[in-house]
């Protein structure tokens, strides 16, 4: 397969928009995956990054606001060979559409739900959104949120997400390998792309969005590799008290050895929501890449192996035989 | 005392079980009925619970009701008042006596009316009899728990053996003496309600026959110590349909017929729904039947059940949504989904008590203008409404049917009344019943396809994912009528409604029936649904009283029967019953020209009772 197989009509999003980016990484990820287009349906909501399914040469809809989670998971449960793909923005996947959002995750159905992040309602031209930061200002703040935001990781981990992992839109490389990762996770798989809204909320993810500022404000982690980032792999992540610490490698007397090792297998979430929160003005990098990678039964294989159990035990399996199951009594001439 | 009973003919009885919502009300019933509906009596039942989970024991909110009408010719409603009352402690004595007739017959146990008993049910005196102004000639008192006492606990005698069960297990057993004694009031024969409990408590035999002792029990107590003093009864069968039957409720007979349906297409089940009274049955019905492949989804609200199922009928399967009018306030958004990427989904709204809240276990026709017209933009959805328990089996199937073969949503309209309420359902022939067609995109097509070319009765064509050659985009953004891309031409918008808005009116519904006297009548009922019953039994009495009366009851609400302006004219006076302030009058004067009906509306949440529609029809000559 090449990306070209994916690949439908003329993306009509705003010139520099990060959705560009991602729709180009999405049709060579699944190139990469293989799985025919026959077999994949992209399902979305509503909002600019929404009208994704457009553009994709595969079974999708681009529905209605905020429901692209639940109505994925219908596709899913009645036929558990489509790969869905759930596409949806910040203000459709967290505000509206937050309650799918976290049961999706609770219930752990194999979708791979992409969370496109640009802090903003776009295609209502500017308000803010879950995601937009306390004090934020747009059409609808004109003086600033008084509220905080959501943390999409904190929100896919006190659902009790299984897996979630991060990219930059414009960072091809980053998030080829972060849906490939997604679509191999059975389970729920939240991805979280940052993104640039070039006219409501240009600069927003400006500190990572191109190489030069990942290299000095995102560290790459990957399951079993030491926590190092930096223009040379410099510093890295430690961990102190209930925390994590950046310390220079060499100086302080720390080592390689005192690094933490990236483990997005480990079931207990506990420093892999620290590594996900990083990155907030804090001092840390922000995180990029798989955070969190568990296997854990999958709601859709489930489904389908009670069918298969229960069947095994009971007499009946067509309409007539349920009926005979009834307290039935014959009336006579 | 003599074995010569005189024994009467009745036409038609109605018994009402009452009781805490622990006794055991309804299975009491549910034996009762099902022994009279063997020998072929026609019947009706219906449940009246308190919206109370387990209110105190004893207490007048606690008192629950199951009502059981059985006939020698068809009988169409679960009976106004009652013949036979049943009332098991003081509360339901108290509570259930409006629902019996002046010179009913009421057995109570007379253990139940301690002066604890009393005070809790708020009685005055002790004497509790004089207190309801009853004869008590009428009523049967029995110390009826220390009689199942005595029948369970004591000492096995001779070469009878005991029945070895524990207190609490006797005390269970208290409705099966009461139905005992039913049963010997309507000279029923016993052996048919043994082999129902022996099979229902096939993994519990000592139950069983605790049970069957106490029945017998029952009685005997009857035949022994009242027979000089009562009459018993008996109820032939006139209109026998031999066959083999089962008692149904509305919402179970709607689950089968869901079940049916997808087996007759070939397709999975999908059921997305939410927990809500009183839809949840059929939720649970669907979720017991896995061996038959359905697949239910319990979704984390109104909003996902609906919207889980557009995704699951796009994938392929027969999808349905079940839930009663709040819900549909939440589901319309995706309905309207459906609605613009046209495909089959079925709409299961079982109405209740509103708005809001409202009512949750009563029963309403409040939600027709809501599901013809409750949503955004032009959105033309078909609408059925089941007219009887039995019905819903053949509305489910219809509505799938439709839904499938004309690739749009479908709402099918019950309600807490035939919802809860059963009837003897003849077991159907899935043989007998028309394919189910879905216009699977033909293969020819393959190439030049686009998802909004239409079938010559304007259906879209269905391409189910995972066929190679057909992959599309739907949505809820209108689409190009050619190419199926997103559009916002407005000659294109104004087709696409008209295309939608004509593949329904399309959709062929059989001719609206009229009953009764259909040639000169002078006055013709209308209603929909599950009023049928209490129409037609109002209509029986009026002509039986001498009047020229017809009935038309509508099944099919859009479209509506093609002969619904001939019918609706044809007659000198109409008049328009609903359990709502007018909703089906009000559309039908907006779809028949000069069409004035006169209207009898009732919002009380419960069942019509067929005096008052007498009483008010009368008026109407």
């Amino acid at each position: 397969m090449e990306s070209k197989d994916y690949k439908k009509g003329q993306p009509r999003w705003c010139p520099g928009c990060g959705d560009h980016f991602f729709l180009a990484s999405l049709h060579k990820a699944l190139a990469e995956i293989g799985v025919a287009p026959k077999d994949i349906a992209v399902i979305s909501g509503i909002g600019c990054s929404s009208r994704l399914p457009h553009y994709m040469a595969t079974y999708g809809m681009n529905t209605i606001h905020g429901r692209a989670a639940a109505i994925a998971t219908g596709a899913k449960v009645t036929n558990p060979n489509l790969d869905v793909w759930q596409v949806s923005g910040d203000g459709d996947g967290l505000a509206i559409g937050g309650n799918h959002f976290i049961h999706a995750n609770r219930r752990n159905i194999d979708l791979n739900m992409i969370l496109l992040n640009n802090r903003i309602y776009g295609l209502t031209k500017g308000q803010y959104s879950p995601t937009s930061p306390r004090g934020f200002v747009s059409k609808s703040s004109p003086y600033g949120t008084v509220e905080d935001p959501f943390r999409p990781a904190e929100l896919c981990f006190g659902a009790r997400g299984h897996f979630f992992a991060r990219a930059v839109a414009t960072d091809a490389p980053g998030t080829i390998e972060v849906l490939k990762a997604a679509h191999d996770h059975k389970g729920a798989s939240v991805c979280e792309i940052l993104q640039n809204c070039v006219i409501f909320n240009n600069g927003t993810h400006d500190s990572v969005y191109d190489k030069e500022g990942r290299k000095k404000n995102a560290i790459y982690v990957r399951h079993g590799e030491k926590l190092v980032f930096g223009e040379n792999n410099e510093f890295g992540l430690v961990q102190q008290g209930f925390g994590l610490k950046v310390v220079e490698i060499g100086k302080d007397g720390y080592t390689l050895d005192d690094i933490l090792v990236h483990d997005a297998h480990c079931e207990d979430n506990t420093l892999q929501l620290k590594l996900a929160l990083m990155g907030d003005g804090d001092g840390f990098p922000i995180a990029l890449g798989v955070i969190r990678d568990v296997p854990a039964p999958t709601y859709d294989e489930a489904v389908t192996a009670q069918i298969a159990e229960v069947s095994a035990t009971k007499k009946y399996h067509n309409f007539a035989e349920l009926l005979e199951t009834n307290d039935i009594w014959e009336v006579r001439e | 005392m003599s074995e010569q009973l005189d024994i009467k003919e009745l036409e038609q009885v109605v018994v009402r079980f009452s009781g805490d919502s622990g006794d055991g009300m309804q299975l009491a019933g549910n034996i009762f009925s099902t022994v009279s509906a063997t020998v072929g009596n026609s019947i009706s039942t219906f449940p009246d619970y308190p919206a109370d989970i387990r209110a105190p024991q004893g207490s007048l909110t606690g008192v629950s009701g199951f009502q059981v009408h059985i006939g020698a010719s068809k009988v169409y409603t679960p009976g106004d008042l009652c013949d036979v009352l049943v009332a098991m402690n003081a509360a339901a004595f108290k509570t259930q006596l409006r629902y019996a007739k002046p010179n009913a017959t009421i057995i109570i146990d007379t253990d139940s009316f301690t002066k604890k008993d009393l005070e809790k049910a708020e009685f005055k005196t002790d004497d509790y009899i004089a207190e309801m102004g009853v004869d008590p000639d009428r009523v049967i008192a029995c110390p009826l728990t220390t009689m199942v006492k005595d029948a369970l606990l004591a000492p096995p005698s001779g070469a009878v053996g005991g029945a070895s069960v524990d207190l609490k297990t006797a005390l269970k057993c208290r409705n099966m003496f009461a139905l005992g004694l039913v049963c010997w009031l309507f000279s029923r024969d016993l052996d048919v309600a043994f082999n129902f409990l022996r099979e229902k408590f096939a993994k519990k035999p000592a139950i069983a026959e605790a049970n069957i002792k106490v029945i017998q029990a029952g009685y005997d107590y009857g035949h022994n110590t009242h027979s000089a003093a009562m009459n018993v009864y008996r109820i032939e069968s006139r209109e026998k349909k031999p066959g083999r039957y089962m008692d149904i409720t509305g919402n179970k007979a709607t689950a089968y017929g869901f079940i049916a349906a997808a087996e007759k297409a070939g397709l999975q089940l999908y059921l997305g729904s939410y927990p809500i009274t009183p839809a949840t049955d059929v939720l649970h019905e669907l979720s017991k039947h896995k061996s038959l492949g359905v697949k239910t989804v319990q979704c984390e609200d109104e909003i996902s059940g609906c919207a889980s199922a557009v995704g699951a009928s796009f994938a392929g399967a027969l999808a349905v949504t079940s839930t009663s009018g709040p819900g549909i306030c939440l589901k319309s958004e995706a309905m309207n989904l459906a609605v613009i990427m046209e495909l089959p989904l079925v709409v299961l709204d079982v109405q209740r008590g509103g708005p809001a809240t409202g009512l949750p276990t009563k029963s309403e026709q409040t939600d027709l203008l809501q599901v013809l017209f409750g949503r955004n933009g032009e959105s033309p959805m078909p609408v059925m409404a089941a007219l009887s328990p039995t019905d819903c089996f053949d509305a489910a199937y219809e509505a799938s049917k439709m839904a499938l073969e004309h690739m749009t949503p479908v709402v099918l309209l019950t309600d807490a009344f035939i919802a809860n309420g059963s009837g003897a359902f003849k077991l159907p022939k899935l043989e007998e019943y028309p394919a189910i067609n879905p216009p699977y995109v033909p293969e020819e097509l393959r190439g030049t396809w686009t998802p909004y070319m239409r079938a010559e009765n304007g259906t879209r064509y269905w391409a189910v994912p995972g066929r190679e050659g057909f992959t599309h985009i739907l949505g809820g953004l209108e689409k190009d009528n050619k190419t199926g891309a997103i559009s916002t031409n407005p000659e294109n918008h104004d087709l696409m409604t008209r295309l939608r808005a004509e593949k329904i009116a399309r959709i062929q519904v059989p001719d609206l029936d009229v009953e009764g006297d259909k040639d000169d009548a002078d006055l013709l009922i209308v209603g929909f649904g599950s009023t049928y019953g209490h129409l037609h039994a109002a209509m029986d009495e009026l002509r039986a009283a001498g009047q020229k009366v017809a009935l038309a009851q509508f099944k099919y609400l859009n479209p509506l029967p093609a002969n619904t302006a001939e019918v609706l004219k044809r007659y000198p006076k109409v008049v328009v019953a609903e359990q709502n302030m007018g909703q089906l009058a009000a559309y039908l004067r907006m779809k028949v020209d000069n069409f004035v009906p006169a209207q009898f509306n009732q919002v009380k949440g419960q069942p019509f009772v067929v005096t008052e529609l007498v009483e008010a029809f009368k008026q109407l000559f």
